[in-house]
This record gives structure tokens, C-alpha cells and sequence, in this order.
């Protein structure tokens, strides 16, 4: 029940955010087409975790904001990679610990390496997963430990 | 404050993500053309579509201001924030089953992760 209402008023949000119309007719209408792609979604059984990702701390906007500032960083360190004379790059494969609980978690965890520039997330296994880094100070295990320790406040309440 | 004054702020904030946007943006290009191959160029694209893209949006953001703009352009950057890494993955993954192995490999642990799943050429 819960999760069919934070998926309306998401939803709702979304029409009024994208359309910009607060006619009533239209708005009645944007109501109903928001009500009909509920009813979509829960024949389809979408309310769940992942569709309607509730469970979520609400401190989640912090975490992409330290996630901008380490992505920044690294698009440094790879900028400078690419513009130096030899290309000091060292490809590896490494294997990824990840600690967290829920499903959720390990996608934000598996996203967050991806979108930082020097790592790739190239495959998942229970509990770890394999990741793709173009140097050696990109491969450092001690930021992905930060990183899951971080996704680990977010991924619950 | 005086409006002239802010608009003047909002025009040289705009510059500046323009400026070190943009310097990523060809950066990115480069490292593409460049880098060996296509394990290395992920992490071009990477820049390109992260911190680019980004910056570029957030630079359009400061000439909009508060208007409805202004949150479309935001939900383009929250969306982006979200299926760029989900493409990236896509891709990467595909070359990994595909068994392109990276040039010059260093370091392997492909099977501590995925044991006897491996694909042919990933095994170290």
C-alpha cells in the first residue's frame, strides 16, 4: 500500500515536473493516466524494492554528492593518464568484496564503481564482484571499502 | 541583491562549468582515439559521459534559473547519472563473455570471482 502511494505521488510528480500544465482538466487527466499505469504496474508486481526503492535512507541526495566529488577526482586521475606522454595505464581485473545486505545496495555499489572513471564493473557473483580498472591507484582496495561503506548507510533505514 | 549583479554570477559560474566541462569533453575524445583498446576506452567514455555531460547540464542550469527548465534539465542529469553506468556495464560486460582479453593484463583474479564460469581467453 505504501509502496503503490510513493509510486503515485512519484509519479504524479514526474507528469507535473515534465508537463507544466495546472489546467484542471489536464491535471484530471494526468491523475488518471498516473492512476492507470499503477494499476500496470501492480498487475505487472512491480511494487517491490526495486521499482519503488522506499527503503532507502533519504540521506541518499549526500551520497551522490560525495559520489560527484570522487568522481571528479578520478576523472582527474584518468585526464591526466591519457594526456601523458608513456600512458602509464596497468589493465587488471580484480575481484570486489561487496559487504552489503540488499539487492539494492549491491546495484548502487556496482553503479557507483562504473560511474567512476578508472573502474568498470564487469560481472557480478554473490558477494563480490568483478571490476575492470585501468591503473593501479584506480584498483586501490581502500576506496571501494569506503565507497560500500558509504552505499551501506543508504541502502536501509 | 542586485539582479544584475547575480545575473553576471549565473553567466560566469555558466563559463566555468562550460570551460572545465568542455576541457573533459576533449579530454574524453582524445583518450578515445588514443587509449589501445577497447578496455581502456571505457574509461574515455567514462569521462565523457560523467563529469562531461554533467558539468555541460549544470552550466545550462545556471542560465535558466528557477523555471520549470531547470528541473528537466536536472531530471536529464539524474537520468543519465542512471543508465550511463547501466550502458557502460552492458557493453563491457559483452566484451568480457565475447573474451576480448585487455592488452597487457596485469593482474587476473576473473576466476576468484566466477570460479568455473569464466569465459574462454578471461582465464589467467
Amino acid at each position: 500500500m505504501t509502496k503503490a502511494l510513493g509510486l503515485l505521488v512519484a509519479l504524479f510528480a514526474l507528469w507535473l515536473a515534465l508537463s507544466g500544465y495546472f489546467k484542471p482538466f489536464l491535471l484530471t487527466v494526468g491523475v488518471l493516466s498516473c492512476l492507470f499505469t499503477l494499476y500496470l504496474a501492480r498487475r505487472m508486481n512491480l511494487l517491490d524494492d526495486e521499482a519503488v526503492p522506499l527503503q532507502l535512507r533519504l540521506t541518499l541526495p549526500l551520497y551522490w554528492s560525495w559520489l560527484g566529488g570522487e568522481i571528479f577526482k578520478s576523472a582527474l586521475a584518468v585526464s591526466k593518464v591519457i594526456l601523458s606522454r608513456d600512458m602509464a595505464i596497468s589493465q587488471q581485473f580484480i575481484a570486489v568484496e561487496s559487504p552489503l545486505k540488499t539487492d539494492m545496495g549491491h546495484v548502487i555499489f556496482a553503479n557507483s564503481i562504473t560511474l567512476t572513471p578508472g573502474t568498470v564493473t564487469v560481472e557480478a557473483a554473490p558477494g563480490k564482484f568483478l571490476v575492470h580498472a585501468l591503473t593501479d591507484e584506480a584498483a586501490g582496495p581502500e576506496g571501494f571499502a569506503e565507497m560500500a561503506r558509504r552505499v551501506a548507510v543508504v541502502e536501509t533505514r | 541583491m542586485d539582479p544584475a549583479l547575480i545575473g553576471l554570477a549565473c553567466d560566469l559560474a555558466t563559463g566555468i562549468a562550460f570551460l572545465v566541462g568542455g576541457t573533459f569533453l576533449l579530454i574524453g575524445t582524445f583518450g578515445l582515439i588514443r587509449l589501445p583498446d577497447v578496455w581502456a576506452r571505457f574509461h574515455a567514455a567514462g569521462v565523457i559521459d560523467t563529469i562531461g555531460a554533467e558539468l555541460i547540464l549544470i552550466g545550462m542550469m545556471f542560465q535558466t534559473g528557477l523555471t520549470q527548465t531547470t528541473l528537466k534539465l536536472a531530471l536529464i542529469g539524474l537520468f543519465l547519472f542512471v543508465t550511463g553506468p547501466t550502458a557502460t556495464h552492458a557493453v563491457a560486460n559483452a566484451a568480457f563473455v565475447a573474451g576480448i582479453r585487455p592488452q597487457r593484463l596485469t593482474r587476473n583474479e576473473a576466476e576468484a570471482v566466477l570460479g568455473d564460469d569464466t569465459p574462454e581467453g578471461m582465464k589467467a
